[in-house]
């Protein structure tokens, strides 16, 4: 320890030997990087099957669903979920979605992985650490799993667990006794997990870049994710806090967040004092920010990629790298506008509508610059091309509906109707997944040393791009015709005409989550049968293509690279090849 | 400053680029921790200022003697405890590891006394009727929490430091740690005391009869 600590840790252990260390205690990131994406993938078809039983009920409100009793028999009497239990699937599919799946995969899954072998190193500067990290996010998982099975069942509050719903316990309804706590345990860990991992980020980033590797030769998805993880640092900082308060407020009798004169079931309960708008402070000051940690990596991802498949170097990386950082600085001012509703001075909506306009400037000149970059080129339509587009269209589409949220007197007719649960989706469920998605097509051979499908690939992309917009599109209607949201069913007269869109909806959600199965089947046909992977399938230039596919434990063989050129030299004129790697100490005469 | 750690510093011996902040990664990760852990603190500080203005019966129960006096000791220990921590650092920067090592373990005695007086104020609070939702002068129920709360915290970063200092402390002694897990460690340490330099003022004082 005593060298290590005096200088940024090289990789000092040999390779390990035997199945625990290799597989399940790893300190090798690239390991820790597969685990938390396999993390990922078993929390996203969690929550895709909670989604679709959403969408069953909400098509189809008495439509008895075979096997749902089995899975709680208070909740789902005869196979038919009560409106409660409608609320428990929704907030686990929430909570998983966002936190175990668009946080862990595109940003401590990919970045673990690429983040070192990106800047040159052997490692993440500490290993042990990272492995710890990996492993807090998978006790905070197990936590919330067990939400499903404890008395009572899984919260309702909504993955945003609002006070004074999620704070008051038992009474408040089911699901409200342990569920509710074990959430917020789980959340906890969570946020303990996270924070180790940024602190691995923001280390690697910053000291364990090889010889020539200046930070203006990073490639655009490292930028991603070390900025990301500076923005993790200190949101997940607020919402560890929070949830422990919250907690202290279920079973310590504490009211933090509960006001007198709350009356459950003819009970007037012992609370006073609290305020059930500072939770909302506290959640949203993280959870804004935690909305551009799902959104950034992807960014970075498909910014990393798409120059590949153009065969151009991006336009404005620079500028881009500004936009990500100015998204990530802005994003700690809007928390209030999730808030405008909540009865706070109006005045203090356009303290916080401001910035959420402005928001949308780095965010419409990122768009721009992918768009302008794509000008001029000849593509390559590869599948993880194709999701590089697709990413552009949706992230457009959801960022579009943010013009309107972010205006106070437009959002209070839209508050909490399915036109924020449209442009919320599209951003994240949509957009960021595609990232995953763009991100797992182009690294999956130097993962696995295997290349990838490509026709079932393209078949997967067109089928979901067709899908998601069939499913979210409509939402912006229906939103704006006043369909609230995180209703289990519409009985009100100005619902029911809305009810034939809702089935739609349902139809493409089911027919678009069948169709990821074809990305399942295709993930584990590479791993076992698909043809082996050159070094450098896609002629890219990041060092990560400088190394065998898989790579070495060490990541480059023993050897230490030495970068000669920036990230991106695709197409450029009188070089020997149509792409100049990084590593490569070739000049060319500037016309 | 070693050669070793000189070149560490710029570079691995030109393997690798320099750190731009020029620290050991320990020293950047340690100080990233810091800044996470204040947002945390502050964000609890947050919630106990948003409580107290709305709160329209907040108490105001500490007397100058015991409660001040006590802070006021309290405040004068862990101040001590920095002074002790920065004259560990300089001995094992000039290469003086008895001395260092003998400082390490009087900011941990300063540390673990600043925890023994704390305890004994709550103890003492706690006989008096207090608790995270009782307040026995009749207000409001919100002080217990927001003291036990932001105290508590601050205490478990204490004892934690605590352990930590002794941990440190056995192993520089054998050599098993250098100089910059002594500094790694400092920084933690004059971090606790600044959060202290807020707690007080803001849950003391101002909550002075």
């Amino acid at each position: 320890m005593s060298e290590a600590a005096a200088h940024p840790a090289v990789h000092q252990h040999t390779a390990p030997t035997g199945f625990i260390r290799k597989y399940v205690f790893s300190v090798d990131h690239k390991v820790i990087g597969l685990q938390y994406y396999g993390l990922a993938i078993v929390a996203v078809v969690i929550g895709m099957a909670l989604s679709w039983l959403m969408r069953l009920h909400l098509g189809w409100a008495t439509l008895p669903i075979p096997g749902l009793e089995k899975l709680s028999p208070a909740g789902a009497p005869g196979n038919v979920m009560t409106p409660e239990y409608y609320l428990s699937l929704m907030t686990m599919h929430g909570t998983i979605m966002v936190f175990f799946v668009l946080t862990t995969a595109p940003f401590a899954g990919f970045g673990n992985y690429f983040l070192p072998i990106q800047v040159g190193a052997a490692d993440m500067a500490f290993p042990r650490m990272n492995m710890m990290s990996f492993w807090v996010t998978f006790v905070a998982f197990l936590a919330l799993m067990s939400a499903f099975f404890v008395p009572g069942g899984p919260p309702i509050s909504g993955w945003t667990a609002y006070a004074p719903l999620s704070a008051v316990g038992q009474t408040s309804g089911p699901g409200e006794g342990w569920g509710q706590t074990m959430w917020a345990v789980s959340i906890a860990i969570f946020c303990v997990g996270q924070l180790l991992g940024s602190l691995n980020f923001i280390a690697t980033t910053l000291d364990l870049r090889t010889r020539g590797m200046s930070l203006a030769r990073l490639p655009l998805s490292t930028w991603a994710w070390f900025i990301t993880s500076v923005i993790g640092l200190m949101a997940f900082a607020v919402l560890l806090p929070a949830c422990i308060l919250l907690i202290l407020d279920r079973t310590a009798g504490t009211s933090f967040f509960l006001p007198s004169g709350l009356v459950f079931g003819d009970q007037m309960l012992p609370h006073s004092g609290g305020s059930p708008l500072l939770w909302q402070h506290l959640f949203w000051f993280f959870g804004h920010p935690e909305v551009y940690i799902a959104i950034l990596p992807a960014i970075g991802i498909i910014s990393h990629i798409l120059p590949a498949f153009l065969r151009k170097p991006p336009l404005g990386p620079r500028v881009l790298v500004g936009c990500i950082a100015s998204i990530g600085f802005l994003s700690y001012m809007v928390w209030g506008h999730h808030m405008f509703v909540s009865g706070m001075n109006p005045f203090s909506a356009i303290l916080f509508s401001v910035p959420t306009l402005v928001i949308t400037i780095p965010a419409t000149i990122a768009t721009l610059l992918w768009i302008g970059s794509v000008y001029g080129s000849r593509m390559q339509f590869t599948t993880a091309a194709l999701f590089c587009l697709g990413f552009i269209s949706v992230f457009t589409t959801g960022g579009l509906s943010g013009f309107f949220l972010a205006q106070p007197t437009i959002d209070t007719y839209l508050h909490a109707t399915y036109f924020v649960v449209a442009h919320f989706h599209f951003v994240m469920a949509v957009a960021a997944i595609f990232g995953m998605f763009a991100g797992t097509y182009f690294w999956m051979p130097k993962m696995v040393g295997r290349m990838m499908n490509e026709t079932l690939g393209k078949i997967h992309f067109w089928l979901t791009f067709v899908g998601v917009y069939c499913i979210f599109m409509p939402m912006h209607y229906i939103g704006l015709a006043g369909n609230v949201r995180r209703y289990a069913a519409f009985t009100d007269n100005f619902l029911v005409p809305l009810i034939p869109v809702h089935k739609f909806i349902t139809i493409a959600a089911l027919l678009t989550g069948a169709a990821q199965f074809l990305f399942l089947f295709n993930l584990i046909w590479t791993r076992f049968r698909g043809p082996k992977a050159a070094d450098n399938p896609w002629g890219a230039t990041s060092l990560e293509w400088s190394t065998t596919s898989p790579p070495p434990f060490d990541n480059f063989g023993g050897r230490q690279l030495v970068v000669h050129q920036e990230a991106y030299l695709y197409g450029v004129e009188g070089a020997s090849a149509d792409f100049i790697m990084q590593t490569s100490s070739e000049t060319v005469e500037k016309p | 400053m070693s050669e070793l750690e000189l070149s560490a510093e710029t570079g691995h011996a030109g393997l690798m680029e320099g750190s731009p902040y020029g620290i050991p990664s320990g020293k950047l990760a340690m100080w990233c921790f810091v800044l996470s852990d204040a947002v945390t603190f502050s964000a609890l500080l947050f919630a106990y200022g948003y409580l107290r203005v709305g709160s329209p019966d907040w108490s105001t129960p500490f007397l100058f003697s015991p409660s001040i006096v006590n802070g006021l000791v309290m405040t004068f220990v862990l101040l001590s405890s920095g002074l002790t921590m920065l004259a560990s650092v300089e001995a094992a920067k000039a290469g003086h590891t008895a001395a260092g090592t003998r400082w390490l373990w009087a900011t941990c005695a300063l540390g673990a006394l600043f925890a023994v007086l704390h305890l004994l104020e709550w103890r003492r609070m706690i006989e008096e009727g207090w608790g995270l939702f009782r307040n026995p002068t009749g207000g409001s129920t919100e002080f217990g929490a927001a003291f036990f709360c932001v105290t508590g915290l601050h205490l478990l970063h204490v004892v934690g430091g605590v352990f930590a200092l002794a941990i440190i402390a056995l192993g520089f002694r054998r050599g098993k740690y250098n100089r910059i897990d002594v500094e790694v460690t400092g920084i933690y340490w004059h971090f606790v005391d600044l959060v202290w330099m807020f707690v007080f003022p803001l849950v003391y004082l101002m909550n002075a009869k």
